[in-house]
């Protein structure tokens, strides 16, 4: 059982295994579950992700509002036409990462990870590493288990509801599980993992949740780009060696009291950021009338 | 508390939001099964964040799916509305403010056929998971991702030994356990996790014991 990050990283070590094993076994030990069932639960979320990663590449799906339909058809283009800044690896994760927001929007089937108002991250950046770098299903199926590992392990600690930490204990917490899987796909250590996790947490602490009238479209779809972005940006910083100064534990409870030092406002409710301006209410206006 | 990799990456749902739509759901299918038998009605009291945003993450929608029994990765979702009126069933919806609650709660009165009213309190606590609050009143707290047994029974000496008794004879481990009353020898609510199914037999034989008033198992 581990109940922290410092836990799961010494299991790992102690053990001398990638934290994806600690993950299983603590799965089948705690809730009973043989492996067989847990890589058949993990198989369902992963045909789940893959779906929603490229639905809404090809075509545009309606949402409330229509605030973002369209958006991840628009990314994919202007990926295809090859003109991109950030190249095609960039691109294309976040395309993919447009597309879950925008399947979720138009109450499409989804896998929250960890919520569904984040789910687009986590399938953008491991199928992005998948692809780039030709790696088997069951690798996947195991990155699968990191990125739940360290899930968990903020769920007990800290939180995952914008209604209670702001969009940080969501897209962020995706972005850290992401990022630490994403790290065992390229080949580096559980300790580089759980940096890379911390890292994502960092960037973007007090980041918050203000969704333009109430909807799960603008900006989470937004977010859920710049935060695949955070977490591939990320795993490379923690591959080369970047730590912070303070624990991995610590980031988590950072995380944790800052979203709650948030104002109601900024938490899910949309009465403050950009759900609060004159163009958000006009927009709400229209929609709820 | 442990918790499964499953409930960090899943469940698997119809968008958009899982506190406000996958937890709705949820809250409204458990709370039909808590209330056992037919109603005719529901009245939805929105508090907190549930109450500013519900109509724009699909909250509504979800909660009238929910006690008509749909589950959160049902794609009927979108047409719940439609679906209980076919069934014969109405709703309301108003805004409420429920004292310390968490932001996404909902108190689901239904009016049952038989003429009386029975009262859920519930929160959506993110990532789709629940927290039942209160029955008909009673406080209580739990999650109801195991087993759960849920014992209305008299405050009175040696309840609780014939009802874990009869578990253990059962063979059936209790993993978490929970006893709340209203006073001294009053009524008293007992939440039992158990790591196995209870057969019906054995919800039965603990409705004999003397002091219990009501057994309901959820699976």
């Amino acid at each position: 059982m581990y109940h922290s990050l410092k836990d799961l990283l010494q299991q790992s070590l102690d053990k001398e295994v990638l934290i994806s094993e600690i993950v299983l076994d603590n799965e089948m030990e705690q809730f009973g579950y043989s492996k067989e069932k847990i890589y058949e639960k993990l198989e369902e979320r992963y045909a789940v992700m893959k779906r929603a990663a490229s639905k809404a590449l090809h075509e545009s799906l309606p949402t409330a509002g229509n605030l973002i339909t369209g958006i991840a058809m628009q990314q994919n283009a202007y990926t295809e036409a090859g003109v991109t800044l950030c190249g095609d690896f960039m691109n294309t994760a976040m395309a993919m990462a447009l597309s879950g927001s925008e399947v979720n929007a138009s109450m499409g089937r989804i896998c929250a990870a960890p919520t569904a108002g984040a789910c687009g991250i986590v399938p953008a950046v491991l199928f992005s590493i998948e692809k780039a770098k030709k790696l088997p299903k069951e690798a996947m199926l195991n990155a699968l288990l990191t990125t739940s590992g360290i899930g968990t392990v903020i769920m007990k600690n800290a939180t995952v509801a914008g209604a209670e930490g702001g969009c940080q204990a969501e897209c962020g917490v995706a972005a850290a599980m992401a990022a630490a899987a994403g790290v065992e796909l390229c080949g580096g250590t559980p300790e580089q993992s759980i940096w890379a996790a911390c890292l994502a947490l960092v960037n973007c602490m007090g980041l918050v949740c203000d969704p333009i009238a109430g909807l799960v479209q603008v900006p989470c779809a937004q977010r859920n780009a710049s935060q695949t972005v955070n977490a591939l940006t990320c795993i490379d910083l923690a591959m080369a060696g970047m730590k912070l100064p303070v624990t991995p534990d610590e980031v988590v409870e950072s995380m944790y009291k800052v979203g709650r030092m948030l104002p109601p406002q900024l938490r899910e409710t949309a009465q403050g950021g950009i759900a609060a301006t004159q163009s958000a209410q006009e927009i709400t206006k229209k929609i709820f009338s | 508390m442990e918790i499964s990799i499953f409930e960090a990456v899943g469940p698997i749902m119809v968008g958009p939001s899982s506190s406000h739509t996958a937890g709705a759901a949820r809250l409204g299918r458990m709370a039909a099964k808590l209330v056992e038998g037919p109603f005719t009605h529901v009245d939805f009291g929105l508090h907190g964040s549930f109450a500013k945003t519900y109509q724009g993450h699909g909250t509504d929608l979800a909660l009238v799916a929910g006690v008509l029994g749909f589950r959160q990765d049902d794609e009927r979702l979108r047409d719940a509305f439609s679906l209980a009126k076919e069934r014969g069933i109405t709703y309301t919806f108003y805004e409420t403010e429920i004292g310390g609650a968490h932001e996404n709660t909902v108190c689901m009165s239904f009016s049952m056929t038989d003429g009386s009213t029975r009262e859920i309190i519930g929160s959506s606590i993110g990532g789709g998971q629940i927290k039942i609050c209160s029955i008909d009143g009673f406080p209580l707290e739990m999650s109801l991702n195991m087993t759960t047994l849920i014992i209305m029974h008299k405050d009175a000496k040696g309840v609780i030994y014939q009802i874990t008794r009869a578990l253990a004879a059962n063979d059936i481990n209790i993993a978490t356990m929970k006893l709340n009353r209203q006073e001294k020898g009053a009524l008293a609510c007992c939440v039992i996790e158990t790591d196995s199914d209870i057969p019906d037999a054995v919800v039965e034989e603990l409705k004999m014991i003397e002091a219990v008033y009501s057994v309901k198992e959820i699976n």
